[in-house]
């Protein structure tokens, strides 16, 4: 048997190195038209009128009123149009689509249309939104999502408590910045509409052009075109622009391409919630043995999937640590801005970010060391979760803390730290993620995965579920052709055309590999045993929760996810004392996703999706003025390069999973959620101050040194 | 306007809009490994050499290419026939969403033709130009070292 683990080559590199790999915006068409996304100007508005000029022949102007089904994104709420209709909810909101053969005069037709607007008093801040003295974007008090959990008895820990300790945290918008644009391509041939497109769930488009067309399945095909990154911002946001270009298409006949520019893509499309979390805890003899955490996400518009955000950020509260005494209150609040939207995490890294904090800040009041402090409140075998959810596989935090400080030399360190011009600090953080989507989502998706023996013998693997460069083109063909013991090259994974694969659900909640990969891996060995050379066979597998994971989702009781992986970060850094510039030096991970399913790639998720959390507690500063993002392009929004990355040391301790295959859990978004609160941590130590909020920006580090330094005086 | 473009070693001659800068050009033209990330001369996505040199295709006149040596990716290998570079980028695990792959392989390219034993701290400044969001550059390093290496073994 070969060793699963073992890298190979990707299967996917080569094109995409020799500049042969076709991105959405690299087919072109002999004929096709161009489209243009008319943007609202104002924040929140009654669009009074609309003045178009005399088109040119060739050109049109489509409208919300042109779509012949229900103008809604379909999603879990009923809220999010394709096309504004008679209001417009964010700067930015499309409201009209300008399509025709030249590029150039499209873009100038766009600008010379008129809207007139009759303004409605904007909603500016989660603040705002919650005193509700404006008409609210969203029923009667602005929240999509209100919700709450407890477990045990809060209040008596509180009473009982030595001390207690109230904290506030908060956290910033984030930019996805997958180096590729968004973009999609649609045509309309005999009733039949095909949307061609970067996207990480062909079936979410699927599904929301069936209801913008009003008609049946089989008149929708989409397939995925070679996707330059994702991250979650290609989740539900493509849903949007496939169906305005599908709408181009079904209104001229003709090919349509539709593709953002950075500019666009920056300001127009979903981003991370920003996030303000209030921590309340009641510690005694030296531990949390209550704790009450309030999330308030700031959502933007239309509700999109904050509220499952809300749920992950909500089930991650007390982060890696059993305290007996939870509650937990959260709330998705709507605000005039663009729609928040999935970003690697969903809702966890703010939470992950507010609960190691407030652990190493109570650490640091009771004169404890924090990783030894977090290490005596760390989940075990046996645990029950903030949900009351079992925890039924061995807990390895020892190990993987261990590992992760010897490699770092942390304690030596941190004792004696470096002398140089710049302040050093070293940070330490432990975390976990829920594995698989949240809740009662993979009951509900009941994913299907198919794998079809050819009869030259070589096998396709057919799933809904793309390759946007983490690796699943490669990590599940590996799975297939080693249970069937098969070259790897006689496994076929082609981009998924939803006339061709079943729905094994959407490519998000690093579900691909454990979820979807374990419905592969019980129909590979199906079909080894079904087996006949020669011939073809299909065989089928749909998922199934194990019996004994209980959930109830009115309640939020139980068993949140399947299963969990593990993770421990420590991150160095370097204070420059007089620009409070901050460089992140260098970055040790130990991780527990299972077995990794291709080493190298598994390092490759590692080293972006901490790069990713470096950014957001650092560079990536996002902010809005009256609405409207101040950084609009990547030259104001900033993401680290090669000069910003630091050295990466990364070991894995590999507790399997039984249900995913060859024990593999979930990885992607783990990578990114325990970088920001080690960094933090980092920073706290080289200035020996509390921080309560990232990205961590030099002028607010300036600001507090100088009280500091004040107050010591 | 019509103008001579030599584009990996062939002549070409292309029609164009004076205003037009030469990443459009050059994807309009069937030149679409040179990929658009910004159009603002940030993420090194468009990456071509002129005359050698890596400039940003978006930040330059094509008029002003016009006679000169273009080189994308393409000119420096294909996919049977891939460059040590290109092989290196496969080897080292270096690329994931290869939205940004041409960009970087032309960057390595332009820094080994330069420098053919570059330090950690050359290959940081060289490709300082081209964002990546998958990597964490880790592997792209190893990639232009394992690449340095195959260039001048092939010597």
């Amino acid at each position: 048997m070969r060793d699963i683990s073992k890298p190979v080559r990707r299967f996917d590199a080569s094109e995409k190195i020799a500049g042969v790999a076709r991105f959405v915006d690299d087919h072109y068409e002999e004929g096709m038209l161009y489209g243009k996304i008319v943007r609202s100007e104002r924040v929140r508005a009654k669009i009074k009128a609309i003045k178009i000029p005399e088109l040119p022949e060739g050109y049109h102007v489509i409208s919300a009123k042109d779509i012949p089904g229900k103008n809604r994104i379909k999603m879990i709420f009923d809220d999010w149009p394709f096309l504004a209709e008679d209001v417009v909810n964010y700067f930015g909101e499309p409201i009209l689509l300008v399509v025709g053969p030249e590029r150039e005069k499209v873009y100038e037709i766009s600008e010379s249309i008129e809207i007139e607007y009759e303004d409605i008093p904007a909603i500016l801040s989660v603040e705002e939104a919650l005193l509700n003295k404006k008409p609210p974007i969203y029923g009667e008090n602005n929240l999509f999502a209100d919700y709450f959990f407890e477990k045990g008895d809060v209040e008596n820990a509180f009473s009982e408590a030595d001390e207690v300790i109230e904290e506030e945290f908060k956290t910033g918008f984030q930019e996805h910045i997958y180096l590729e644009p968004q973009g999609m391509i649609a045509k309309y041939n005999n009733g039949r509409i095909e949307v061609f497109g970067s996207m990480q769930c062909p079936f979410y488009v699927k599904n929301a052009l069936i209801e913008e067309f009003d008609t049946k399945p089989d008149k929708i095909r989409v397939v995925q075109t070679t996707t330059g990154g994702g991250f979650g911002g290609k989740e539900e946001y493509p849903s949007q622009i496939a169906g305005i270009a599908a709408l181009g298409a079904y209104k001229t006949g003709k090919t349509v391409k539709l593709v953002y520019d950075r500019a666009e893509d920056v300001e127009f499309t979903t981003k991370r919630h920003p996030s303000h979390i209030r921590i309340k805890g009641a510690v005694k003899n030296g531990k949390v043995i209550g704790i009450e955490v309030e999330i308030i996400l700031n959502a933007g518009s239309y509700a999109g999937l904050s509220s499952v955000v809300l749920q992950r950020g909500m089930f991650a509260a007390t982060g890696a640590y059993s305290i007996p005494n939870v509650r937990v209150i959260g709330k998705a609040v709507a605000t005039n801005i663009v729609p928040m939207g999935a970003f690697r995490g969903f809702g966890a890294p703010q939470s992950i970010f507010a609960i190691e904090t407030f652990m190493n800040h109570v650490a640091k009041r009771l004169g404890r060391d924090p990783v030894e402090f977090k290490l005596s409140h760390r989940y075990r075998k046996g645990d029950t979760t903030a949900t009351g959810g079992l925890l039924r596989n061995e807990v390895r935090l020892p190990e993987i803390v261990n590992r992760v400080l010897s490699m770092s030399d942390y304690y030596s360190k941190k004792k004696e730290k470096k002398e140089g011009k710049k302040l050093y600090g070293i940070g330490f953080s432990m975390f976990l993620h829920g594995c698989g989507f949240t809740g009662n989502g993979e009951e509900i998706l009941k994913s299907i995965a198919r794998l079809k023996k050819r009869k030259d013998n070589k096998v396709e693997i057919l799933i809904s579920n793309v390759d946007m460069g983490q690796g699943p083109q490669t990590t599940l063909r590996k799975v297939v052709a080693e249970v069937l013991g098969i070259p790897y090259e006689d496994v076929i994974y082609e981009n998924p055309d939803t006339d061709r694969v079943p729905d094994s659900g959407p490519t998000v909640a690093s579900r691909t590999a454990m979820i979807v990969g374990g419905l592969l891996y019980r129909a590979a060995k199906e079909l080894k045993e079904k087996w006949v050379d020669g011939e073809e066979i299909v065989v089928e597998k749909q998922y199934r929760h194990p019996e004994y994971i209980k959930w109830d989702q009115e309640k939020f009781k139980g068993d949140a996810y399947p299963e969990y992986s593990w993770g421990a970060n420590v991150i160095e850094v370097e204070v420059d004392p007089i620009t409070y510039e901050i460089d992140v030096k260098k970055a040790y991970a130990v991780f527990d996703l299972g077995t990794p399913l291709d080493r190298k790639i598994i390092e490759g998720q590692i080293h972006g999706g901490m790069l990713q959390g470096i950014g957001y507690a650092t560079l990536e500063v996002m902010e809005q003025k009256d609405g409207r993002f101040m950084q609009r392009t990547i030259t104001d929004y900033i993401v680290p390069t090669a000069l910003d990355a630091p050295l990466f040391e990364t070991d894995l301790v590999s507790q399997p999973y039984e249900h995913g295959p060859f024990g593999a859990k979930c990885a992607g978004e783990l990578t990114f959620v325990g970088a920001a609160p080690a960094v933090c941590a980092a920073v706290e130590d080289a200035l020996q101050i509390d921080l309560y909020e990232i990205p961590i920006r030099p002028e607010k580090l300036l600001t507090i040194m100088e009280k500091k330094n004040e107050s010591e005086v | 306007m019509k103008g001579i473009f030599k584009i990996n070693g062939k002549e070409l001659e292309i029609s164009f809009e004076a205003h037009k800068v030469l990443l459009d050009v050059l994807r309009e033209n069937g030149f679409t490994e040179v990929k658009e990330g910004c159009r603002e001369g940030e993420c090194g996505a468009c990456v071509v050499l002129l005359d050698g040199k890596p400039v940003n295709s978006c930040q330059v006149l094509a008029a002003s290419a016009m006679g000169h040596e273009i080189t994308t990716v393409k000119g420096i290998g294909t996919l049977h026939n891939p460059h040590p570079i290109e092989e290196a980028f496969v080897e080292a695990g270096a690329v994931q969403c290869g939205f940004c792959t041409p960009g970087m392989v032309i960057a390595t390219y332009a820094l080994l033709k330069e420098n053919k034993d570059p330090s950690d701290e050359d290959i940081k400044r060289a490709l300082d130009g081209n964002l990546c969001r998958c990597t964490g550059y880790v592997k792209i390093k190893k990639a232009v070292k394992l690449a340095a290496k195959k260039v001048s073994e092939n010597e």
